[in-house]
């Protein structure tokens, strides 16, 4: 996929070194260095205000960087406008021309690039077709589904046959099973053209169903980068380990630990460690049930286990309950300073 | 059946309970009211009044009812009307471009380039201020000013820029375009800041990741995504320009007539009947320009390229 054939092999699709980015006196992005491997699909997650669309915007160019620079395809492009990047950006409202139609839209790249109508139409209705909307090449951006939008905006971002796809809470404005459907096509097409797509998201679920590299911020830094599983099983600090959730965070002897909350037990405590506690709640969640514990002095912990196991023995909102887990489960994080 | 009755049985008291209502009809009259009241009668009321007199006849001591289209031929036959209109109608293209170009930039400015709300806030009302005080006065400031020795031409003497005055800055087409663009820039600031303050600023974005230059950009999202504050501006600027009385009166020397000014050159004569005929043709002339604009803007809209 890369268009510049004599330029030898890279590494890296993109590489981020030391990437400040300031409004006024606040820093949004705090010095952030990250390494994107070719054919990489990357989730920046991370809470509202953790910096991770402005990290997303001046990697799309729309954001001027502070300090550091922005590789992509051992380009240094810091300086350079979008169009000379290589990059496709899909915004979060998707901006598209409300006064264009679908296939005006799709060919407005072409049409800036002045590549000729006949052509641009043509190439335009291709995509279209790649997104199965090829019937509604006549229609305004307003006469469509929220869904239906978003595949025009895709499209549009693909016909320029970027080298990274950038793409700003994509599934945000979808209602939840329009968001399934839609991230297994994302994923589906990341795989068909073999490129990165940097995807910004909010949401634990969508990085995990969806990343190979999963990247997760707060407060303008980088807390944790690697695949999914690996920052699941091993969640660097306090913080990854309660923003991923499905993680009990406890205190055993030689400090802070995360125990997988689908690790833990609800049980007499018997030599193992432990804690007690009061059944707060108890949600059945089809396959699972997740049992929630509030414990005197500390913050809610929770025990899920697969549903024959919670019916063999189940218990009452109200009952007394100890949480039990075994050292081997056991991941310990730093002492929060 | 029952169940109906049952249901409003239920209902009933608490009904009786609610005070007494006004109905969504009569509430629609009481918002609709005072505008169509004023509309009414200082608009309509004049309006229907000029018409019945445009076909009445006079002579030199009094205007007698009747119904004659004298007025009318003889408005319409005189060579005098199509200069008027014509000299007219080049002022009001020549001030509508000017207008339209300064407007447009200065929205844009407002409204795009400058970031803080304060500054813009700060801004528009340094446009705005200075037409809190009257036009008349607003028209008559440029004559010390252009003057034959006014403040403009002094300076350039004094800069060794000329050594004689320039003799066309006042009384003269051009200082009729220069208070007329003074004048009404404004009447398109307002209606096309408006609609550019409606664009998403995503969509600028999105231009620009398409690779879009600044000139596409302006070319295929803003002018389109604002062309209904052009076309409203446009129609301000126009209206107001053929309905001009005052300022081709003062600032053209009488090199030129307006509509108006020949209008009220009968009026003082006193000839109403012919003054009312040339004032309906005025209205209907005007009205068919508007109907036309809106026409332009109206259809784009709909095809929807």
């Amino acid at each position: 996929m890369d268009s510049n054939g004599f330029r030898p092999e890279h590494r890296f699709d993109v590489e981020l070194v030391a990437v400040t980015k300031r409004y006024g006196g606040t820093v949004a992005v705090d010095g952030v260095s990250l390494r994107i491997p070719r054919a990489t699909y990357c989730c920046l997650l991370g809470p509202s205000g953790c910096g991770k669309t402005s990290t997303l915007r001046m990697i799309a160019g729309h954001e001027v960087i502070s300090e550091g620079d922005v590789l992509i395809h051992d380009v240094n492009v810091t300086d350079l406008p979008p169009v000379q990047r290589g990059t496709a950006m899909m915004f979060q409202s998707y901006a598209l021309f409300p006064h264009l139609n679908c296939l005006d839209n799709v060919a407005f790249s072409l049409k800036a690039r002045g590549v000729p109508k006949p052509e641009r139409h043509r190439r335009a209705r291709d995509y279209l077709a790649r997104v199965h909307l090829q019937d509604y090449a006549e229609r305004l951006p307003g006469q469509l589904s929220g869904g239906q939008q978003q595949r025009v905006a895709l499209a549009r971002a693909l016909i320029t046959e970027p080298r990274i796809l950038l793409l700003d809470e994509p599934l945000s404005a979808l209602d939840p099973f329009l968001r399934g459907q839609v991230r297994e096509e994302l994923k589906r097409l990341q795989r068909e053209l073999g490129i990165t797509f940097i995807h910004v998201t909010h949401s634990q679920d969508e990085a995990m169903a969806l990343a190979d590299l999963m990247v997760i911020m707060e407060a303008g830094r980088i807390r944790q980068a690697g695949p999914p599983r690996e920052i699941f099983e091993r969640p660097a600090d306090a913080f990854v380990a309660r923003f991923i959730g499905g993680h009990n965070i406890l205190r055993d002897g030689a400090g802070t630990i995360a125990v997988r909350a689908d690790r833990c037990r609800l049980g007499i405590p018997e030599a193992g460690p432990h804690i007690r506690g009061r059944v707060a709640a108890v949600e059945y969640q089809g396959s699972s049930v997740r049992v929630a514990l509030a414990v005197d002095g500390g913050p809610p912990l929770s025990v899920v286990m697969p549903d024959d196991r919670f019916f063999a023995g189940p218990v009452q909102p109200g009952e007394e309950a100890a949480l039990t887990w075994s050292t081997r489960d056991a991941h310990a994080l730093p002492d929060p300073a | 059946m029952e169940a109906v009755g049952q249901a409003t049985a239920f209902t009933a008291p608490a009904r009786a309970r609610r005070r007494p209502r006004l109905t969504s009809e009569a509430i629609s009259w009481l918002q609709v009211g005072p505008l169509a009241f004023i509309l009414i009668v200082f608009f309509a009321l004049p309006t229907v009044l000029f018409l019945v007199v445009s076909f009445f006849d006079y002579d030199r001591t009094g205007i007698y009812p009747a119904f004659m289209l004298d007025n009318y031929r003889e408005v319409l036959t005189t060579p005098a009307t199509l200069r008027i209109y014509v000299s007219s109608l080049k002022f009001a293209f020549i001030v509508w471009a000017i207008t339209l170009l300064l407007g447009f930039s200065i929205a844009h400015f407002l409204v795009f380039h400058v970031r803080s709300a304060a500054v813009r806030t700060v801004l528009f009302l340094l446009c705005a201020i200075p037409f809190w005080t009257s036009g008349i006065i607003r028209t008559i400031a440029w004559i010390p000013f252009l003057g034959r020795n006014g403040a403009f031409n002094q300076a350039l003497i004094d800069l060794h820029l000329i050594d004689q005055p320039l003799e066309f800055l006042l009384f003269s087409p051009f200082a009729v375009c220069v208070t007329y663009v003074h004048l009404f820039t404004l009447l398109m600031i307002g209606p096309i800041a408006n609609s550019l303050a409606k664009i998403d600023p995503a969509l600028l974005e999105a231009a620009r990741d398409a690779g879009a230059s600044r000139w596409r950009t302006m070319v295929d999202v803003v002018i389109p995504l604002s062309k209904t504050g052009i076309a409203l501006g446009s129609i301000l600027v126009f209206t107001q320009v053929m309905g001009d009385f005052f300022v081709v009166k003062q600032m053209s020397g009488g090199q030129s007539a307006s509509i108006v000014s020949a209008l009220a050159t009968e009026i003082q004569a006193m000839q109403y009947p012919p003054a009312a005929a040339s004032a309906m043709l005025l209205v209907l002339f005007v009205a068919i320009m508007v109907a036309g604009m809106m026409r332009v803007v109206d259809v784009r809209k709909e095809l929807v390229r």
